[in-house]
C-alpha cells in the first residue's frame, strides 16, 4: 500500500525516511501541535511551496531546464481564483471553481506555447526567454488595475464553508499545547493539505513512470535520449505544461489561504529565487529534497529574520556590520547561501544523506 | 574580408525597414523623427552593455545572467563621481560638462572592470561548461552584487542629472531632439567602430573570432584561450560599467534593480542578433530601441511585449537568430 501510494520510489535513507515522517506528521496536526495565527499561517505556506517546489523540481532536477516563469504560472493560478470570486456578488463554489478552470486552460495554453516555441529553437534559450515573458507579465498584470487591481492587489471573499466566520463549534477544542479555534480556517487548512498531499503523490507517481525515466534521460544526455528515439521536444515541452499546471494549482491555493492576491504575493521575482534556492537546498531530482527545503526555507524566513535583526543590534558599535545584519539585507545572505550550495552541496540534503546510506551499507558488507 | 556580394545585408535592412513602417502608424513626421533619434540612442546603449555579454557567450560558452550588476554599478560609480566634480557638471559650457562625463565613464569602467575579474575567478570559473549550473551561479551572483550595491548606496533610487550643457533639445524642422541622444548614438558609435576594428584589424580580435568559431582549434595552435577570455569578460563587464553610466543618463535616475531590467532587454538582443555575434548584436540593439520607443508612443502598456513578439518573428525567420556564429 505505502509502496503503491509512493510509486515505489522510497527515502532510501534511514534518517530521511524519520524526518518525512516527522515532518508529515508535523504538518498534519500542525493546527493543534502549534495553535496561533502566526504558526498556523507558517504551516500554510510551507505546505503551499511544497506544492510550487515540487513542481518546479520536475523541470529543473528532473528535466534538467531552468525556467524563470514558475511565478508567472503560480500567479496566474492566484489570479485565476482572486478575479473568479472578487468578479461575483455572493462567494460560491461555482466561481471558485470557473476560476482554477480558467487559470488552467491559461496556463497550459502558454506554457505549451513558450515550451514548444523556445524549445524548439534552443534549450539554453529556454532561461532566457521565461525570464523576459515573466517580467513582461509582471508588468502587465500591475497595469492592468480593472481587470487585476494593480499594484494594490484584490481583495475578496471565499465560499462560506472556507470563511474564517463559520464555526464549527462555539467552544474552542482544548488540547495539552493550547485552544484550537473549530473554524473555516481551520477546514481551509485541511484542504490546502490535502490538495498538496495529491499534488506531490501524483507527481511522484509521474517522475517514477516510464515518462518520468525518459525525462530524466534527457536531463543526462539529451543527444543520446534523442537517438534513442525519443522527440525531445514533444518531452521537454510536455514536462513544461505540467510544471506550469501543478505550479497554477499551488497558486490556486495561495489565493483561496490568504483570501488576497497582488503582484507581490505570487509574482514577484523574489519568490522565484526562494524557489530556485529550496529546490537547491532541499537537492535537485529529488521530490523529498522539495518537501524538505521548503519547510527548512519558510521556517528560515518566517524566524531567522528576527534573529538577523537581533545580530545587527548586537553589532550596532561596528562600523560594516549592522548595515549587513538587517532583516532588509535578507536576500543578500541568501545570494550567499545560494552561491555555496551549487558549489560545495550540489546533491542537496536528500542527496548527502542518501550518500550516507550507501557509505553505510558498503560498510556493513565489509 | 568578405565582398559586398557575399555580404548577408537581409537584417541590416531590418533597421530602416521597421523605422519607415512606423512612420505611417506614428502620422505626424516630425514625433517620428524624435522617436526614431531616441530608438536609436537607446539601441546603442543597449549595444555597449550586450556587446560584451555576446562575445562571453561565443567564446567560452557561459551564459552569464550576472551581467546586469555591472550595469548597475557603472551607474552609481557614476553618480558618485560626478556629484564630486560640483563645478564642472553645473557649468553651462559643453567642454566642461565632457570633461566631467569622462571621468565618470572611465571610472566606471574600471570598477566594472576590476569586478568583472573577481566575478570570473570566483563565480564563473569552477562552472565552465556545465550550463545549468552557470545559470543558477551567476543568478547568485547578481543578487549578491545588487544587494552589496543597497548597502553601499542605500536601496532608494538616486537621481542621476544630466550636465548643464546636455539638457535640452535641439530643434531639426519641427522635430525635438534631446542633445543626450545624440552623444548617446556618437559613443555608441565610437565603440561599435573601436570593437570593430579591434576584431577585425588586430591579431587578439583575430584570435577572438576564431574562439568564437573552433575554441578547440586555437588551443591546439597553441593559444591560451582562457587568458584571452579573461581579457573579453573584463572588457566585457568594462563596457557594461559604461552602458549603465550611459543608460542612467537617459533615465536620468539609477536604481539598484536597473541591472536586472536591463537584462531582460540584453538578452532579447542578443538572441535576436545570435549568440556571439557583435554585428547581430547591434542589429538586435537597434531594432529593440526603436520598436520599444514606437511601442511606447503607440500602445504604452504592452511595450515590453513588442519586443518580445520582435523576437518571435525574428527566431521564425532565422531560429539561431540574424548572423549566426557558434555552431554550438
Amino acid at each position: 500500500m505505502l509502496q503503491r501510494l509512493l510509486s515505489k520510489d522510497l527515502p532510501r535513507s534511514r534518517w530521511l525516511a524519520a524526518l518525512l515522517v516527522v515532518l508529515f506528521l508535523g504538518l498534519a496536526f500542525a493546527p493543534f501541535l502549534f495553535p496561533g495565527v502566526k504558526a498556523l499561517n507558517v504551516a500554510a505556506k510551507i505546505l503551499i511551496f511544497v506544492a510550487l517546489v515540487t513542481s518546479f523540481d520536475l523541470l529543473l532536477g528532473y528535466t534538467g531546464i531552468v525556467s524563470f516563469a514558475h511565478t508567472m504560472f503560480f500567479g496566474i493560478g492566484a489570479y485565476g481564483v482572486a478575479i473568479g470570486l472578487s468578479s461575483v456578488e455572493e462567494a460560491s463554489w461555482g466561481a471558485l471553481l470557473l476560476g482554477v478552470l480558467g487559470a488552467l486552460v491559461v496556463s497550459s495554453v502558454l506554457s505549451l506555447l513558450i515550451g514548444l516555441f523556445s524549445l524548439r529553437v534552443r534549450a539554453i534559450f529556454f532561461a532566457m526567454i521565461t525570464l523576459a515573458v515573466a517580467s513582461a507579465f509582471l508588468t502587465l498584470a500591475s497595469q492592468l488595475s480593472d481587470f487585476t487591481g494593480g499594484e494594490d492587489g484584490l481583495t475578496f471573499s471565499v465560499p462560506e464553508l472556507l470563511a474564517p466566520g463559520f464555526e464549527l463549534s462555539e467552544t474552542p477544542l482544548v488540547t495539552p499545547f493550547g485552544e484550537v479555534n473549530l473554524n473555516g480556517k481551520l477546514i481551509t487548512y485541511y484542504l490546502v493539505f490535502l490538495s498538496v498531499c495529491a499534488i506531490f503523490l501524483t507527481i511522484l507517481r509521474i517522475v517514477n513512470s516510464p515518462f518520468g525515466r525518459v525525462l530524466q534521460a534527457i536531463r543526462e544526455n539529451d543527444f543520446r535520449a534523442e537517438a534513442l528515439g525519443y522527440r525531445t521536444v514533444i518531452y521537454r515541452t510536455l514536462s513544461n505544461v505540467l510544471s506550469a499546471l501543478f505550479a497554477t494549482l499551488a497558486g490556486c491555493l495561495l489565493a483561496i489561504w490568504l483570501r488576497y492576491n497582488g503582484p507581490d504575493t505570487s509574482l514577484s521575482f523574489e519568490i522565484m529565487l526562494d524557489i530556485l534556492l529550496i529546490v537547491v537546498i532541499g537537492g535537485m531530482g529529488t521530490l523529498y529534497g522539495a518537501l524538505i527545503g521548503s519547510v527548512l526555507f519558510v521556517l528560515a524566513q518566517s524566524y531567522l529574520q528576527d534573529l538577523l535583526r537581533l545580530a545587527g543590534e548586537a553589532t550596532a558599535g561596528i562600523p560594516v556590520l549592522p548595515a549587513l545584519l538587517t532583516p532588509d539585507r535578507w536576500l543578500l545572505w541568501l545570494g550567499v547561501l545560494f552561491v555555496l550550495s551549487v558549489y560545495y552541496f550540489p546533491t542537496g540534503i536528500v542527496g548527502k544523506l542518501r550518500e550516507r546510506a550507501v557509505l553505510g551499507k558498503l560498510k556493513g558488507l565489509k | 574580408m568578405t565582398t559586398f556580394k557575399d555580404m548577408d545585408w537581409k537584417p541590416m535592412a531590418l533597421v530602416p525597414v521597421l523605422a519607415l513602417a512606423a512612420l505611417p502608424a506614428i502620422g505626424s513626421p516630425s514625433t517620428w523623427l524624435t522617436l526614431t533619434v531616441a530608438g536609436l540612442a537607446m539601441g546603442m546603449i543597449v549595444f555597449i552593455i550586450a556587446s560584451g555579454l555576446t562575445l562571453v557567450f561565443g567564446l567560452m560558452d557561459v551564459l552569464n545572467f550576472g551581467h546586469g550588476v555591472f550595469i548597475a554599478l557603472g551607474a552609481f560609480v557614476a553618480t558618485t563621481v560626478l556629484a564630486s566634480m560640483g563645478s564642472y557638471t553645473t557649468s553651462p559650457s559643453l567642454w566642461m560638462n565632457l570633461l566631467a562625463l569622462l571621468p565618470a565613464m572611465l571610472v566606471a569602467m574600471a570598477v566594472a572592470g576590476a569586478l568583472g575579474l573577481v566575478f570570473e575567478r570566483f563565480i564563473i570559473r569552477p562552472v565552465y561548461g556545465m550550463h545549468l549550473k552557470q545559470i543558477l551561479i551567476t543568478m547568485g551572483g547578481m543578487i549578491i552584487g545588487e544587494e552589496m550595491i543597497k548597502v553601499i548606496w542605500g536601496p532608494e533610487q538616486i537621481p542621476l542629472p544630466l550636465p548643464e550643457g546636455l539638457r535640452g533639445s535641439l530643434l531639426l524642422g519641427d522635430a525635438a531632439v534631446e542633445k543626450y541622444r545624440i552623444v548617446a548614438v556618437l559613443v555608441g558609435a565610437a565603440v561599435f567602430a573601436a570593437m570593430v576594428w579591434t576584431l577585425n584589424r588586430t591579431k587578439v580580435g583575430l584570435l577572438i573570432r576564431a574562439g568564437v568559431q573552433d575554441r578547440e582549434m586555437v588551443e591546439s595552435l597553441g593559444y591560451r584561450i582562457k587568458r584571452l577570455f579573461v581579457g573579453v569578460f573584463v572588457a566585457g563587464s568594462a563596457l557594461a560599467g559604461l552602458g549603465g553610466v550611459m543608460w542612467g543618463l537617459y533615465q536620468q535616475t539609477v536604481t539598484p534593480q536597473m541591472g536586472a531590467q536591463v537584462n531582460v532587454l540584453i538578452f532579447i538582443v542578443i538572441i535576436i542578433g545570435g549568440l556571439g555575434s557583435t554585428l547581430g548584436a547591434l542589429i538586435g540593439a537597434l531594432l529593440v530601441g526603436l520598436m520599444a520607443n514606437y511601442t511606447g508612443f503607440l500602445v504604452p502598456k504592452v511595450a515590453l511585449f513588442s519586443n518580445i513578439a520582435l523576437m518571435v518573428a525574428i527566431l521564425l525567420w532565422r531560429p539561431q537568430g540574424v548572423y549566426p556564429v557558434t555552431s554550438r
